[in-house]
Order: structure tokens, then sequence, then C-alpha cells
């Protein structure tokens, strides 16, 4: 990549950051110059951003209608998913999706919750409860 | 008391942790010298491991292999390394480095960092920066793929390095303990360049790494057209994502190699190696091509042709396929 065609298309998922890349001057050597995003980079991380909106959606109107626990939607709103999230607590994978069950949520230990709402990077009283708009 | 810290920014937060540290160390080393003695660049394409369910796909060396290839061919260059199973003891050994005006490399997870744009917070645990120095309950980093110094809070340091899950950092801190006065470029490039070529082209016995690693995910494209298209398309910007975000210098670590490569030519003085940079340049550029066709075909609604993009993979492993042939008949 030629310095002067170095992308310039920010966008503000970048919230006005910029990083290097290494291109070629006119003299054909390599040195750093700083890009403030480029359009297919954009166009994939919104991609994965509205990918992870949509399950945390999805799992919130589970929540709501009774179905599910609010540990999957604070799972997916905190852009986790089921592999990662028994990985991070030390669990199979059928151990955690078993809390997704309302019943069995309610009865977690209080350490129990405290486990899941650090890996998640959330307070206890958030993990338990629902955004209600 | 903080002495200043020289801190440039780099393409790769690994590499460019290594450089920024080793310079405080005072050993004189640039970013894409350390990417390329530590033999990074390569591909591998891992159908079975999945992050957010879909295969990892990878353009470099797994985490902490750059550095261990890096003291293992530089003779007199060792790194210390540790971890902590308690996290009290982790961070009073992180202060007490701080103390004595020594730098640090740590792993950590991009999420539990707020200096880091909200939109690019992801569970990604294997994240380097350098701690400096600290001021009451705030610590100074040099973080590589920012422009500039930043600071992050006690607590928020912590629970990045401390956080769980698949590439767990455990705390790891490390710094080097021998540092040599000089490197023996004559020595240590031809091996590294010899060993990259090996590796990735048509020596290599694995089929999902190097070139033959490039044909299987080409392969996999041209057979999306049949998959759920939701499914399909994810996959595409997943491609995208791994190649292009935070940290790969642009293609996928192509053109960090291709100025290692150029770097080394004027340290040898060989045409040889100034020719395969600007080949890898060409390279670099066919994989930017790549980038931007994937990422239109996570975008379109309907009428995809994944069999475009298949194309264009198989014509950057057949170009990359004849460059890695070449390095590794490299002689001094």
């Amino acid at each position: 990549m030629k310095k002067e065609q170095t992308p310039q298309q920010p966008h503000e998922m970048y919230e006005g950051g910029s990083k290097v890349v290494y291109t070629v001057n006119a003299d054909g050597k390599y040195e750093l110059s700083s890009t403030t995003g480029w359009e297919p980079e954009t166009i994939v991380l919104s991609q994965a951003l509205e990918e992870i909106d949509r399950l945390s959606q999805q799992a919130l109107l589970k929540v709501q209608q009774g179905i599910s626990s609010p540990l999957e939607y604070h799972m997916y709103a905190q852009r986790m998913d089921l592999q990662m999230l028994a990985a991070a607590v030390g669990k199979f994978q059928w151990q955690v999706k078993r809390h997704f069950k309302p019943t069995r949520f309610v009865k977690l230990s209080q350490q129990q919750v405290e486990n899941y709402a650090s890996v998640l990077g959330i307070d206890t009283n958030q993990l338990v409860t629902i955004p209600n708009d | 008391m903080t002495k200043e810290f020289i801190h440039t920014p780099s393409a790769h937060c690994e590499t460019g942790t290594v450089s920024n540290l080793l310079r405080s160390y005072g050993l004189e080393i640039s970013e894409p010298m350390i990417f390329g003695l530590g033999s990074g660049m390569t591909f591998a394409y891992l159908k079975h491991i999945k992050i957010n369910g879909l295969p990892l796909i990878a353009y470099r060396m797994p985490p902490k292999m750059i550095i261990k290839l890096l003291s293992w061919r530089i003779s007199g260059l060792k790194f210390k390394y540790e971890t902590f199973r308690n996290e009290d003891k982790g961070k009073l050994a992180l202060d007490s480095m701080l103390a004595q005006d020594k730098a640090v490399g740590l792993q950590t997870s991009v999420f539990f960092l707020p200096y880091f744009p909200q939109a690019m917070r992801f569970h990604f645990n294997a994240h380097n920066l350098v701690a400096y120095a600290k001021e009451g309950d705030e610590y100074k980093l040099s973080d590589p793929v920012f422009p500039e110094l930043v600071t992050t809070k006690e607590d928020d340091l912590q629970r990045a390095r401390f956080s769980k899950g698949a590439l767990a950092p455990k705390g790891l801190m490390y710094y080097p303990s021998e540092v040599p006065d000089s490197i023996d470029y004559d020595l240590v490039i031809p091996k590294a360049i010899r060993f990259t070529g090996k590796m990735n082209g048509r020596w290599n016995p694995v089929p999902i790494a190097g070139v033959h690693g490039m044909r299987l995910l080409a392969k996999n494209i041209s057979k999306l057209e049949k998959a759920d298209q939701h499914y399909a398309q994810l996959f595409m910007g997943h491609i995208v994502r791994m190649q292009e975000e935070i940290g790969t210098g642009g293609a996928g670590f192509r053109f960090i190699y291709a100025a290692f490569l150029q770097e080394s030519a004027s340290l040898l003085d060989s045409p040889f190696l100034h020719e395969r940079s600007s080949e890898l340049t060409n390279i670099g550029d066919e994989w930017r091509d790549f980038a931007v066709l994937c990422a239109r075909l996570s975008k379109k609604r309907k009428g995809q042709n994944y069999s475009d993009a298949a194309k264009q993979l198989y014509k950057i492993a057949d170009m990359e396929l004849d460059f890695y042939q070449r390095l590794s008949k490299f002689k001094r």
C-alpha cells in the first residue's frame, strides 16, 4: 500500500481514534502512517455489533416471556456466547445452560451470582435484573 | 520521579510491546524486526476452534510464540515470565517492578480497558501493553496500538489482567532479564527468513496452516453459496475482522513482514530481500482487495457470488507459495 493511499474514512464507532499501518512512501521505503479508518473494516465491525444486538434482543424477549433467565440476556449484551461464558466461569456448557432456566437461576448461590457478574464485568444487582424500557 | 517513557505507536500489540519494552531496556530494535525475527507471519484456518460460533482464522503465530522464538534466536536475550494465582500478589509484583522504575509487559483483556472505544471492546484476552509507572491509583501505560500514552485506574487494569476464559492471561507479566548489547543480524536474519518460508510453503505438512490453510479456506468460501445466508455473511465479515482489525498493520500482517524484509535488505545489503519485500507488498495489496470483496459480500442482501472471493484467495495462495519457496532457499 502506498502512503498516499492510506485510507482516511473515520466512523463514529472509533470515537475519533486512529491507528498506524505500514505503508510505502514515495522513495519506496516502508514507514508508519496514521489511518482514521477504512470502509470494509467499518462495515464488518458494525455487522458484528449488530449481530450481538440481535442476539441480546432475542434473549431479552425470552426473558420477558419467562422462558429464560437474565443470565442469557447479559451474556449476549456483554458480548459473550455460551462457549466463552462457560470457559470463563470454569463450567461445562450444559451447566451454564441449566442456569438459563428461570427457576434454576433464582436458586443460584450468592457466590455463583458473583462469579457470573465478575466475568461479565457487571455488578450482581444488574445481573439478576433486565433493563426495562 | 516518573521517568519519561519513549512510546512508539505500532501496528501490532505484541511486537509493539516487545519493541517498546526492549528499547526502554536499552536495546534498539524496531517492531518489524521483532515480527520478522520471531517468524510471526503465517496463516492458519482452525475450523474447530470457534470464536462467537465462527472458526478461528489467524494471520500470525499464536500469542507469546513470537517472544519465545525471539529469545531463542537472539543469543543473550532472555525474558522472565510471571503468572499469578493470587490476584493481590499479581498487583504487588507489578507495583514493586514499577517502584524500581522498570517497565514490564502485561497480557490483558481488551474488554476491561476503558480507554478503548466502546465498539472495539471485545473479550479478547491476549492484548499486550507496557506498564511503566504508577501514580496514586492510576497506572501509566504504553499501549502500542494507541498513538499516545494512556492511563487507567488500578481496578480496571486488575480486572483486565485477571480476566477469565480462553487464553486467560492469569496476570501474565514479562520483562527481559538479560539484554544483549547488539544482535548478530548476519546470523539470525537468514535463519528466521528460511523458517518462515518453510513453515508456510510447500514443506509444511499441516493441511490447515500456511498456503494449504488458505486453499482450505478458499474451498470453504466457495461452499458458502449453499449455506445459511445469515451465517455466510457473518463468516465473510469475520474473515475481514481477523485480517484487518486492531494490530495487523494492514493486510493481515503482510505489510509488517514486508517492512522487516526491507530493513533486513539494508542491514545485509541484499538486493534479493529488496525484491522479496516489494513482492510481499504486492501480495498485501491483493489481501486488501480480498478484504474489500469479503466486506461487500457480508453486506449484500441477495445475489451473492462467493466464487469471486474464493478465486481471489486461490490467487493469493499461489502468489504466496512462490514467495515462500523463494524465502526458504535464502542464503546469505
